[in-house]
């Protein structure tokens, strides 16, 4: 940083010394680090290895809280939680993909109508939208979604009532819920390739095909990176979907995802030990899946 | 001859194909809506018997579930959408002074410690909000926090993605402009908030409304700090008028209507700076 002679005249006040000011705009975030992610994290970890029975009734229990883990409870949460992520990730992914390079080919008449329109069922709120979707998926033979079964010849069914079922309603809301910003994130991509990349393709004979896995998929790189990523963290810790579909306790467990367990432990069992264990391990799930998913996809690789 | 007719036939055989496509996927996208909507005009009696329905019914559709919203448990409803919007308005300007003066700190200087600062950033949006959730809790409880508008907000004081926004938006500024400034006399803080912060407005625009949608539909947080009836948020007290004794539908319906139309509102009338907000992130990230 060089001197700079315009402001010598108020180097009096520490405050406005070109050397402390940008400390001074970045001050915010770093209390507000340490306060709200460092301190709560190293106490997380802390009370992971604790029993804690009242304010200073605290016992340190080393790896206990995660020997418990293995309970039936927490691994079928773990199961539901991870096939939401795969299938969130895969739907997530390629259904507005789809849209997108559809919405950018010209063929769509009123494309940003369009656009505009998918958008929209990310403004509403998951328990006002759950509360619909469960409605929809409702047990009633009359129900929405049984009456549309009915005609193709099936059987009405309990559809919150099993994994497999449940599973996808939480994917039909989530699809519905996030299909449009995903699809503005990709267009975003799309219109950022120069259009002489595809112009160069079509002289080689190149065919729509072609152009989409040789120009447009390469050229949107850095957002399918960023979807992907965000999709895996927001699939792993998903809670507010299931608890507006199954409410916070249901019986047989379907549904409860591992942020769902960790409540549970927390505010209802008064466990925080086991709470922050599960916490953890959820954290640790997410940067694991989350950094093999940035290798494979070559985000560390140099650019050559 | 042959041959371009042949595209053309072609071409229009894809049009209709995909405009088709988006129909549809349009009409299944406003279905929850008009569900929602027509509820909302039917005593909770007839939901109860026959569930959601695509039926306007002409003798008992009527907008009077939307006044039994003033009535229901002495108006509370809109109890819960003044307490949302109060945590909204706090929320969103704090939020966006914090983030614009770190995010612009960040940009616009050079100093010592500056890349792990912003390398901290990025690994703080990346961490699940939730596995903090209980700490934090236990730190309210400690400072006397809980059941406060303010605890709602403690944890989006300086939001992450703010940061990065506002960083990436000022990049983009000359550094001259700061020059500038101080041979005028301003001190640098003097052209942040005279100078830069007008300048920056279409960012502000974009972080405006997105920190106010997520913060009107927020249901884990305030449903952990808020236990007064009166302070909850329509989110949270959409949820408490549905129990396992029944679910009262005359306030639910219109309700969940009510709570969707102003951000639509925003929306619509918003609708370019807040593309560009959402996909800011991601192209240059």
């Amino acid at each position: 940083m060089q001197k700079q002679s315009s402001s010598k005249k108020l180097h009096g006040n520490p405050l406005t010394n070109p050397k402390v000011v940008p400390y001074v705009f970045v001050a915010p975030f770093v209390i507000y680090f340490l306060l709200v992610f460092l301190y709560p994290t190293i106490a997380t970890v802390l009370m992971s290895f604790q029993r804690i029975d009242g304010p200073t009734q605290v016992t340190y229990i080393g790896f206990k809280n995660y020997e418990r883990l293995f309970s039936r409870n927490f691994i079928q949460a773990l199961q539901t939680t991870t096939r939401y992520a795969i299938w969130d990730v895969i739907v997530l992914t390629s259904v507005p993909l789809l849209f997108a390079v559809l919405l950018h080919s010209g063929l769509v008449k009123f494309a940003s109508f369009f656009k505009s329109l998918f958008f929209i069922p990310a403004l509403t709120s998951i328990i006002v939208a759950g509360i619909v979707f469960r409605l929809a998926f409702g047990t009633l033979p009359t129900a929405p979604v049984n009456r549309l079964v009915s005609l193709f010849g099936q059987e009405p069914r309990d559809w919150l009532m099993y994994a497999g079922t449940g599973n996808l309603v939480l994917i039909v809301l989530t699809l519905w819920r996030w299909m449009g910003v995903n699809i503005i994130y990709y267009l975003s991509g799309i219109q950022s390739i120069p259009t002489d990349l595809y112009e160069a393709a079509e002289i080689d004979g190149a065919g729509s095909i072609a152009k989409f896995f040789h120009v447009t998929l390469p050229g949107i790189k850095p957002v399918l990176i960023y979807v992907i990523t965000i999709t895996v963290l927001g699939g792993f810790s998903m809670f507010t979907e299931s608890v507006a579909l199954w409410q916070q306790n249901n019986p047989g467990g379907v549904g409860r995802t591992i942020v769902g367990y960790m409540y549970m432990m927390g505010f209802y069992k008064s466990n925080m030990g086991m709470a922050s264990a599960v916490g953890l391990t959820l954290l640790v799930i997410v940067v694991l899946v989350n950094m093999i998913q940035l290798v494979l996809m070559g985000f560390f690789r140099k650019e050559d | 001859m042959q041959s371009k007719r042949y595209i053309d036939w072609r071409r229009t055989t894809l049009t209709v194909l995909a405009t088709g496509l988006m129909v549809i996927a349009a009409l299944i996208a406003m279905l929850p809506f008009a569900f929602m909507f027509l509820s909302s005009l039917k005593p909770g009696q007839e939901m109860l018997r026959k569930g959601l329905s695509l039926t306007f019914e002409p003798g008992i559709s009527s907008f009077k579930n939307y006044a039994a919203l003033n009535t229901y448990r002495d108006g509370i409803y809109w109890q819960w959408y003044k307490s949302s919007a109060i945590i909204m308005l706090i929320q969103t300007v704090i939020g966006l002074f914090f983030g614009s003066l770190v995010g612009y700190g960040l940009a616009m200087y050079d100093f010592k410690g500056k890349n792990a600062i912003f390398t901290v950033v990025l690994v703080v949006m990346m961490i699940p909000f939730e596995i903090l959730l209980l700490p934090l809790y236990r730190m309210l409880i400690r400072t006397h926090l809980t059941d406060t508008y303010f605890g709602v907000v403690l944890p989006y004081l300086v939001p992450p993605f703010m940061v990065f926004f506002f960083r990436q938006y000022v990049l983009g500024l000359p550094r001259e402009l700061l020059e500038a400034g101080r041979i005028d006399g301003c001190t640098d803080y003097g052209v942040f908030f005279r100078i830069m912060v007008p300048i920056m407005i279409p960012a502000f625009g974009a972080m405006a409304i997105l920190s106010c949608m997520n913060s009107w539909n927020n249901l884990l947080w305030p449903l952990i700090v808020l236990s007064t009836n009166e302070k909850f948020t329509i989110p949270i007290g959409m949820g408490t008028t549905i129990t396992p004794y029944g679910n009262a539908f005359d306030v639910l319906m219109p309700g969940a209507v009510m709570a969707v139309v102003p951000i639509v509102i925003i929306y619509l009338f918003a609708q370019k700076t807040f593309i560009a907000g959402l996909t800011a992130g991601s192209v240059k990230g």
